[in-house]
């Protein structure tokens, strides 16, 4: 058997702890064609010229697929959602579940949630109190952004259970090879009608019974252009809760992990808790929760990084290799909380900036603060850690943690 | 604190109108309006929006602007072997404004050590000037936020509210208004312009009649603003007018814009984009005269405006008439200098030195910012000035780096201008020079949606793009100017409309040309313009 390619072994769980010296090896060819016919884009300027290339898909219906029907999204049953979607579908239902989110119409909603963030955070720490070992991800880093966005989504919290394996079978069918790629969507499409089929629920009795939460207001939107169909709420609906509880857990974690690392670090956080913030800017360019991008498609040929992506291709674009380029950032693979200017590509970028960036900020800045702040001589059990399976949406699947008690 | 914004690489995420809501509002889908000068109450959630600038374009308490196509690496290295003797010396600067300040800032960052004079005819310390047009006027921001931030540190002597009025270049001396003489061993212009007046001296002399430039008139404007006038008129409908309706309307104060030519905004965008602009107007309630000229201004017995009589015939009643017929360089001090200054501006080389009025450069006198008027090669060499707030920085960059460096290592100011304006709730950003165009084509979106990019061609490769709340992808379109690449664009959108160029509707000024020019590089340093002959 011919030895393994480096995007292989990007792939191969072995790898999964420390992907960056392969990473670094992929941007020795900044685009490079893969043996199954996919580009992977892994240079700092490479990527930020892809994601505002207009001549660049978001949607796999775009691969050409002859003799294969029924077997890619285009004639899939479920919708794609914006994620999948191109200008100027992606334009108007990304604005339209922006009205009920951010600015312009709702600019003060993520600010406002602080209180409750805190509220939150405290209660989990508060639950982990008198034990001596603690796991960082199923006592905080997945509670905490679920339980937020089952609040500002309008999900019961206690469906938790359920949702939660959907949402995880969708994650782990994301890849970006071209192998397997007809098994991992059969799978994800029977997780997606599962998560449709919940959300259609709420979102009906949302529509008799509307509330303050997100769901409502895209059922109940008046003011809107073109507001959207039935179909486009649910998959929006899908979308925001498996977006906005499957990757800041990584970040999280992440974040607690190089921490737990960088020990001189989480002592200064605890002096110094506005550290947070260029700390989880720089957590998002060091160890980002999204490693890959993996649903783009050249329109047409496209000339970059010296060679020629034809059209029809798929690209994987490789958001954290670009992140640590030595030609776009100085000394990457160290970290660094105190870099200015960190301009990083852990939220992407373009039309497709992730859509919680906002959301999910506050919420590190908050978690690791007050883990710093309230976790007393806190040590790694393991190093590295368990890790889940994906390599696309990166993180570990427990981080314990010994702990001498819990600060009030 | 300070904040500013550089809007020329402003994308438009919003992450700062998330984070800091009470300092940073989207006006509409993505133009950005902000308070220059925050309450420090408002410290932790700024520092939280700048973190969090996706392209790292907000500045706090400093001004470390970049242009576009700029790393965010190290700065190349300014001090070579050889350039020691530039360091000294006696810099003195004409011109306080944005260019003269940022110049001033990158002498010193640059290891200029020897003493550095800046002259300013305006009793304030540099501000900055987009905002008066826009959140000043809205009364969102005081007009004394629009300082910018810390100049005050830069090591140099200020000379402010003195007028320079001549030039000695064989003496090497500015003379002030004062009769005072400045030595200097070199020199940069950047007097920049002002707003051109109401051409009849006693109309213009009346209460109410405003022209728009400086901290104080837009301080008097917002202030009239503010006291309900029954209508206001704005005399002009370029981005300076246009955006003055604009805040009218966002008050909820009737507006008439009179504009001599077809649509509004023709002379920087062409007919076809100043169409939708004309629409856009129209929508927002402004009642917009294209075609039509004000005859005269009317006073009352008190000597207030009243009413404009128009060239067809008809009356505006209006208590307040903003004058926004553009700029008129800053270069009557320069009567007399020997070097090549006029209405046109001063003309300079592509590395901001001075041409002398036989055409020849000097050595030691540098021009920068609106008043500068230097060949751009993606253009056919012609000589353009450009008032635009990225090009006074741009420009200013390059000739503080030129003032220090010696001739092997001087660089040429090769940006391609890019500028923004905020108005209607919109975000019109362009890149290139719109008006270097025979044809446009709508690249992007829709002209009916008001969400658009527009490519500019002429003879056939690509020398422009606008971007009406489309600004994310302007970058793609700024790497196809600077390669040459053809005209229209072949470009496979997803939604498939059908693409057709149309002329463009510029004023007709061009020149044949044999030759392409691409533009190769990132940073200044390495920016290079190369022919390709073309020899058909």
């Amino acid at each position: 058997m011919a030895p393994m390619s480096v995007f292989e072994q990007i792939f191969d769980p072995a790898g999964r702890a420390d992907p960056y010296p392969l990473y670094a090896e992929l941007r020795a060819t900044p685009v490079s064609r893969q043996e199954d016919g996919t580009y992977v884009v892994s240079g700092y300027d490479e990527i930020v010229a892809l994601l505002h290339d207009p001549r660049v898909s978001s949607t796999r219906r775009n691969v050409p697929q002859p003799g294969e029907p029924g077997s890619d999204e285009a004639t899939a049953v479920p919708p794609p959602s914006f994620i999948n979607t191109d200008p100027p579908e992606h334009d108007r239902l990304r604005r339209l579940a922006m009205r009920h989110f951010g600015p312009p119409h709702s600019p003060r909603l993520v600010e406002s949630l602080r209180p409750e963030m805190l509220r939150v955070i405290t209660e989990l720490i508060d639950g982990v109190a008198g034990r001596a070992r603690i796991d960082v991800v199923d006592d905080v880093a997945y509670p905490f952004p679920v339980t937020m966005i089952c609040r500002i989504l309008g999900v019961p919290r206690e469906d938790e259970a359920s949702f939660h394996e959907w949402a995880d079978a969708v994650v782990e069918s994301l890849d970006p090879r071209e192998e397997g790629r007809a098994e991992r969507l059969r799978r994800r499409q029977a997780a997606v009608v599962e998560l449709h089929r919940y959300l259609g629920g709420i979102i009906d009795e949302r529509r008799e019974n509307p509330g303050d939460d997100l769901l409502s207001g895209l059922v109940t939107d008046e003011g809107a252009e073109d507001p959207m169909s039935p179909v486009e709420v649910v998959a929006t609906a899908t979308l925001l809760l498996i977006a906005g509880h499957e990757t800041t857990v990584n970040l999280i974690t992440n974040g607690m992990l190089t921490l737990l690392r960088h020990p001189a670090l989480l002592d200064r956080l605890r002096q110094e808790p506005a550290l947070a913030v260029s700390m989880v800017e720089e957590l998002l360019r060091y160890e980002p929760p999204v490693h890959f991008l993996s649903s783009r498609v050249a329109l047409d040929d496209i000339e970059i990084g010296g060679t020629v992506i034809p059209k029809g291709a798929p690209i994987a674009v490789a958001l954290a290799a670009g992140s640590r380029d030595p030609a776009h950032v100085t000394d990457p693979d160290h970290f660094d909380p105190d870099r200015r200017y960190n301009e990083h590509l852990g939220f992407g970028g373009g039309i497709h900036y992730c859509f919680g960036a906002p959301l999910a900020r506050l919420e590190t800045q908050i978690a690791l603060t007050e883990l710093a702040r309230r976790l007393d001589n806190p040590r790694l059990v393991a190093d590295p850690p368990p890790y889940r399976p994906s390599a696309e949406l990166r993180g570990p699947r427990h981080l314990l943690v010994d702990v001498d008690g819990v600060t009030a | 604190m300070r904040v500013i914004v550089d809007l020329t690489r402003c994308q438009g995420y919003g992450q700062c109108a998330f984070l800091a809501p009470d300092v940073f509002t989207m006006n509409g889908q993505e133009a950005l309006l902000y308070d220059p000068d925050t309450d420090d109450a408002q410290r932790e959630h700024v520092l939280r929006a700048a973190a969090a600038c996706p392209v790292q374009a907000i500045h706090l308490d400093q001004m470390a602007t970049r242009h576009p196509g700029m790393r965010t690496g190290p700065a190349p290295p300014p001090v070579r072997a050889g350039d020691g003797s530039r360091k000294t010396g006696r810099i003195v600067i004409v011109g306080a404004s944005l260019a003269g300040a940022r110049a001033a800032g990158v002498l010193r960052r640059d290891g200029f050590t020897g003493s550095l004079t800046l002259i300013g005819d305006e009793p304030y310390e540099p501000y900055d000037r987009p905002p008066l047009s826009k959140q000043v006027l809205t009364g969102l921001a005081p007009e004394d936020h629009t300082l910018l931030p810390r100049l005050r540190e830069v090591d140099a002597e200020w000379l402010s509210g003195i007028a320079a009025t001549g030039l000695d270049l064989a003496a090497k001396r500015v003379r002030l208004a004062d009769d005072r003489e400045v030595p200097f061993d070199r020199l940069l212009i950047a007097t920049g312009a002002r707003a051109r007046p109401w051409p009849d001296r006693q109309e213009a002399a009346l209460d109410g009649v405003i022209p728009l430039r400086g901290m104080d008139e837009a301080a008097l404007l917002r202030e009239r603003l503010a006291a309900g006038p029954r209508r206001v008129l704005v005399i002009g409908a370029g981005f300076t007018g246009s955006e003055v309706a604009s805040v009218c309307r966002a008050l909820d104060l009737p507006v008439t814009v009179v504009e001599r030519g077809p649509v509004p905004l023709v002379g920087a965008l062409g007919g076809v984009i100043g169409a939708a602009a004309a629409a856009m107007q129209r929508d927002h309630g402004v009642d917009l005269r294209c075609g039509v000229t004000v005859e005269a201004l009317e006073g009352d017995a008190d000597g207030r405006v009243r009413a404009a009589r128009l060239s067809d015939g008809s009356t505006v009643e209006a208590d307040v008439a903003v004058v926004a017929l553009g700029a008129v360089r800053n270069v009557e001090w320069l009567r007399g200098s020997g070097l090549a200054a006029g209405v046109w501006g001063v003309a300079c080389d592509a590395g901001c030195r001075a041409f002398d009025s036989n055409g020849l450069v000097t050595d030691d006198v540098f021009v920068a910012g609106d008043v500068a008027r230097f060949p751009h090669p993606v253009y056919n060499y012609q000589f353009m000035a450009l008032e635009h707030w990225g090009n006074a920085v741009a420009q200013a960059e390059i000739a503080a780096h030129n003032m220090i460096s010696d001739q092997a290592h001087r660089w040429p100011h090769l940006s391609l201008p890019v500028f923004w304006s905020n108005q209607f709730g919109t975000n019109i950003k362009s890149v290139g020079v719109p008006t270097f165009a025979d044809e446009v084509v709508i690249a992007q979106g829709s002209l009916a949606e008001r969400r658009f990019v527009a490519v500019y061609g002429y003879r056939g490769r690509i020398t422009a793009a606008i971007t009406f709340d489309q600004a994310m992808w302007l970058d793609f379109y700024q790497g196809l100017i600077e390669r040459a690449a053809p005209f229209p664009p072949e470009l496979p959108g997803a939604d498939r409309a059908e693409r057709r160029p149309v002329p463009a509707e510029v004023p007709e000024r061009l020149e044949p040309s044999q030759v392409t020019v691409v533009v190769t590089g990132h940073d200044p340093a390495e920016r290079r313009a190369w022919l390709l002959h073309d020899d058909r």
